[in-house]
């Protein structure tokens, strides 16, 4: 079975984002890491190909630089290889335009059995891409999937609900968005990051995939303001000593929800 | 200006609309006088109720069988556009299946999506959407530039609902095109988890655990101190994604969304993801052993203490009152 799967190499949550103070966007320009929740999207896609009876896992993912650190973790993981759209006229791009990208370089890839990709980063969390990135592709789609299983040429999906779950049945090829925790990832081994080194990036910009416009002339909004929310008081703060509990007792009193 | 038409995604069971529903109705009454609902599905039974909160038309499908809404819903909203209906704005509920739509209804359309919102507003000729980043300390305000529909999706609870006495709506029936091969895929069976207790986004009182709870089963802590309290038990990313409870209970940016008057964090540190779904508590209680923690900066009642200490006194002495 063939699989892309769409990562996304973001800044370091443990450090805290910032903007650009001449255009408003998040900067994503220092050293860039893959972000979590796509180490589940690798990690499903890997297992599926080894229940499908093998195949090849390959990598796609969209940079305003030429950064390729988060992506060589997931050749580390296990993927084979992996093709980064790198431009700085992507800077800026809407949600749309960056599924078109995608799928531009998944048609690069070779139309795959089937994409993975999560269901939301953890910069930016617009949480559109992989849907749109279906329909512009034209595949069906089940996003929120909990728990997947390969049944010959078709897919059996638990979907996360409000409810609960539902269960879906997929024929391929197919897009797929995985929820955080649907697999344990790996964590890379010795051999993976020395093997991940010489595994193939090839390197693309958006008019080479036939792509535009792209960037903040394509994209279909405008940053009009910029302000700090009101923040939140910090109340009383008090060390446990043993009768602390008393004190939340008193408080919940006050409060009547008790 | 006013809008000369707005639509709202709307959902519900039986003759009941959800939450979102109603907020969002509430809301496009107050940028348009023409405010119409869609139903993926049978809406008639809703007539009434969503007339209630402003809907002057109610599109329905019908019965959408095993079809996924997402992919079903964006077809049918496009081809009312194409047969002539002009929406300038559509909004849409920051859930599963309003998020689906949404992105695939952008993509037919040609249009940006805006998405996390908790506020829109018509400034001039302009429809501008705000949504927190940061962990809500930043409000970014993005207008949209194309040409129309706008679509935007909210978090839940970004709007107080209020009825406005409306008539029942009238109902229009919508036509569903062929989805073809994006729409293979079908619902075999529907799983409905049961919980006894209030719901996590309707209770009054949350108390969320998390990593400092240590293992698992110390988590049973907080469920015994949720239902003293007759509230809902909930739980940071870092636990579900460790297995020790369903995504379900999950409090925070991809997670559920809670407000209510009391939010009771035990073993949690404050991660961005985490404080972005509770920071809109009325009080806020925090346990945890490190007093650096980022969850006391929210926190009306901070307790820098060991939870496993705190939590079986705290349960004790709600028991003893009775």
């Amino acid at each position: 079975m063939k699989i892309v799967v769409c990562v996304k190499q973001i800044p370091d949550p443990a450090t805290p984002g910032s903007l650009d103070s001449s255009t408003n966007a998040l900067k994503r320009d220092g050293k860039l890491i893959l972000d979590d929740s796509d180490a589940y999207g690798v990690e499903m896609a890997l297992q599926l190909a080894t229940a499908a009876g093998g195949g090849e896992v390959s990598i796609v993912s969209m940079a305003p630089n030429g950064e390729m650190s988060g992506m060589r973790t997931a050749l580390a993981m296990g993927a084979a290889r992996g093709v980064l759209v790198s431009d700085p006229a992507l800077a800026g791009s809407d949600a749309l335009t960056t599924a078109k990208v995608l799928a531009a370089a998944i048609k690069r890839v070779g139309m795959p059995d089937l994409v993975v990709a999560a269901t939301e980063s953890t910069d930016g969390y617009t949480g559109t891409v992989p849907e749109q990135i279906a329909e512009v592709l034209g595949l069906p789609s089940v996003t929120f999937a909990k728990k997947v299983k390969v049944d010959g040429g078709s897919l059996k999906i638990d979907r996360q609900t409000e409810a609960g779950y539902d269960e879906v049945e997929c024929p391929l090829p197919a897009l797929i968005s995985v929820t955080a925790g649907v697999v344990e990832p790996r964590y890379p081994s010795f051999k993976g990051i020395m093997d991940a080194k010489k595994k193939e990036i090839v390197t693309v910009t958006a008019a080479d995939l036939g792509v535009s416009p792209v960037g903040w002339g394509g994209a279909g909004q405008k940053v009009s303001s910029v302000s700090q929310a009101e923040a939140r008081k910090a109340g009383q703060v008090i060390e446990d000593d043993g009768e602390a509990f008393n004190k939340i007792v008193a408080f919940l009193e006050t409060l009547k929800v008790i | 200006m006013a809008l000369n038409s707005v639509w709202v995604f709307a959902q519900g069971n039986k003759g009941t609309p959800n939450s979102f529903s109603v907020e969002l109705l509430t809301k496009a009454r107050s940028l348009s006088e023409n405010v119409s609902a869609f139903v993926a599905g049978d809406g008639t039974a809703l007539a009434e109720s969503l007339g209630k909160y402003g809907a002057k038309k109610v599109y329905s499908t019908g019965d959408i069988g095993s079809r996924l809404v997402g992919v079903t819903a964006a077809r049918a909203m496009k081809a009312l556009i194409d047969a002539g209906e002009k929406p300038d704005l559509i909004l849409f509920p920051q859930n599963y299946d309003g998020r689906d739509t949404i992105a695939r209804l952008s993509v037919k359309l040609g249009v940006t999506v805006l998405t996390n919102n908790v506020d829109i507003a018509v400034n001039g000729n302009e429809v501008v959407a705000t949504t927190p980043i940061f962990g809500g300390n930043v409000l970014f305000a993005t207008a949209f530039t194309g040409a129309g529909p706008h679509l935007a999706s909210f978090r839940p609870k970004s709007f107080a609902a209020e009825e406005c006495g409306g008539a029942a709506a009238q109902m229009v029936a919508v036509k569903v095109p062929d989805a073809g091969a994006t729409g293979a895929a079908k619902v075999t069976a529907v799983h409905v988890e049961e919980t006894s207790g209030p719901k996590l986004d309707e209770a009054n009182v949350v108390v969320s655990g998390g990593r400092g709870l240590g293992e698992s089963k110390n988590y049973q802590l907080v469920e015994e101190l949720a239902k003293l309290l007759h509230g809902a038990p909930g739980a940071s990313r870092a636990i579900v994604d460790a297995g020790w409870v369903p995504y379900s209970y999950q409090v925070g940016q991809t997670g559920k969304v809670v407000k209510p008057s009391v939010y009771i964090a035990a073993g949690i540190s404050g991660a961005t993801q985490h404080m972005v779904g509770m920071k809109g508590s009325k009080n806020i209680i925090a346990i945890n052993k490190d007093k650096e923690a980022p969850i006391f900066a929210v926190a009306d009642l901070g307790i820098v203490g060991d939870v496993h200490k705190v939590l079986p006194k705290l349960i004790e002495a709600l028991k003893s009152r009775g």
